[in-house]
């Protein structure tokens, strides 16, 4: 009899507990989606955990989370191992299609420093356009076969665009469309989310553990992420896209990666994207 | 094409500090490929640095080394506007060389 009571009494305080708690949320916000306010939640959770480290050197990943590493990543950037990358795409950038047209005719401003405005949401199709789509539709358009999303052309079609947009502001919009907010949620979703056989979900490294060691590696901060891609890894010796880090952070946690460019990626890439606004484009980036 | 190697050199003082970046595929001959075939060894077997005519670097080189190669050293000796010529060999015999001035 006492026991019973005890846990009555029990899962009676867990329940007044929980009923407060819930009386002090904000009203709405578990079911109202607003990102504005989600932008300056993440941004300010980065900032009180690494009070030292200047707002736009996030961008520059784990070499803001420790000094060593960030004097031997300078030196790097003396000479850095992109270089011969972006040489390539700035050769491919302005190259004619047979078509007679090239990369410059397919984007605003001729491709020149925009792509702090990728990914963004396309309201005529209704879904997430990223940097790398856009190149591969341009060359269908143009009548060439599409690139792999992953590495080599596409990277460096990518490192030259992010090269002459660096140190702009990313600037991510989120259109009045009940699908970009869709497009937005589905993509925080599916950072928070577990999957693979080690149970991680993309902010189990990236929010909560950023600046800790996973084997010999530091681990970079979700905040800017996405400004420094593409990214030449030394661990891949060779450069890699967005596409690529998504689908490798897939297979190392032991889930099964989807095809580069699936909704799912485009969602998070627009997520990730737009909370870290206002962060400079610092790509390419160089990386252990 | 342009060419496969990035070098600057600098001189301070008594010495000339050089770096210099090169690309290449630097294949061990150890690998395979998503085949399962092996990918024939291909790497850089010497690196020469000649100033005055003379070398001041010479790496011998093999598999070990990783892709895209960075080297880093100083010489004595060595004035702003000179000139440092930079050569290398693979296995395969191909060659590139390239001269930059000395800052």
């Amino acid at each position: 009899m006492k026991l019973r009571s005890a846990i009555y009494l029990a899962s009676a305080a867990l329940a007044f507990a929980a009923l407060t708690l819930a009386s002090t949320l904000p009203s709405g916000a578990s079911d109202k989606v607003d990102p504005v306010a989600d932008a300056k939640a993440f941004q300010k959770f980065f900032t009180d955990k690494f009070p030292k480290v200047k707002f736009e050197d996030f961008v520059n990943g784990p070499y803001s989370m420790n000094e060593d590493l960030y004097r031997q990543w300078q030196e790097k950037e003396q000479f850095p191992p992109y270089e011969f990358s972006l040489e390539m795409g700035k050769e491919m950038f302005s190259k004619p299609f047979k078509s007679g047209k090239s990369y410059e005719d397919c984007f605003p401003n001729k491709g020149i420093g925009i792509r702090q405005n990728y990914p963004y949401f396309d309201e005529k199709e209704g879904k997430v356009i990223t940097l790398e789509l856009a190149l591969n539709r341009c060359r269908e358009a143009n009548g060439e076969p599409p690139f792999s999303y992953v590495k080599d052309e596409m990277a460096a079609l990518t490192a030259y665009m992010a090269f002459t947009s660096r140190g702009k502001p990313m600037d991510i919009k989120i259109p009045n469309d009940p699908r970009a907010l869709a497009a937005y949620e589905n993509g925080k979703e599916y950072f928070y989310t577990r999957r693979g056989q080690l149970n991680f979900s993309c902010a189990t490294c990236h929010v909560q553990s950023p600046g800790e060691r996973i084997r010999a590696e530091i681990l970079a901060p979700a905040l800017g992420i996405v400004n420094a891609m593409p990214i030449y890894r030394s661990e891949w010796s060779g450069m890699g896209t967005t596409s690529r880090r998504f689908t490798t952070c897939n297979s190392q946690i032991r889930g099964v990666p989807m095809n580069p460019q699936d909704d799912e990626y485009r969602n998070v890439e627009y997520y990730l994207s737009y909370v870290s606004n206002g962060l400079p484009i610092s790509g390419p980036g160089a990386r252990p | 094409m342009a060419s496969s190697i990035r070098v600057r050199a600098t001189a301070s003082g008594e010495t000339t500090e050089v770096q210099a970046l090169i690309q290449h595929p630097m294949d061990s001959g150890f690998i395979k490929d998503a085949k399962g075939e092996i990918i024939p060894a291909h790497f850089i077997q010497q690196l020469t640095f000649e100033y005055d005519g003379k070398n001041v670097f010479t790496a011998d080189w093999g598999g070990g080394v990783s892709k895209d190669p960075y080297v880093k050293f100083a010489f004595k000796g060595g004035k702003k506007g000179d000139e440092l010529k930079v050569s290398w060999v693979d296995n395969k015999g191909a060659t590139d060389t390239t001269t930059a001035k000395i800052q």
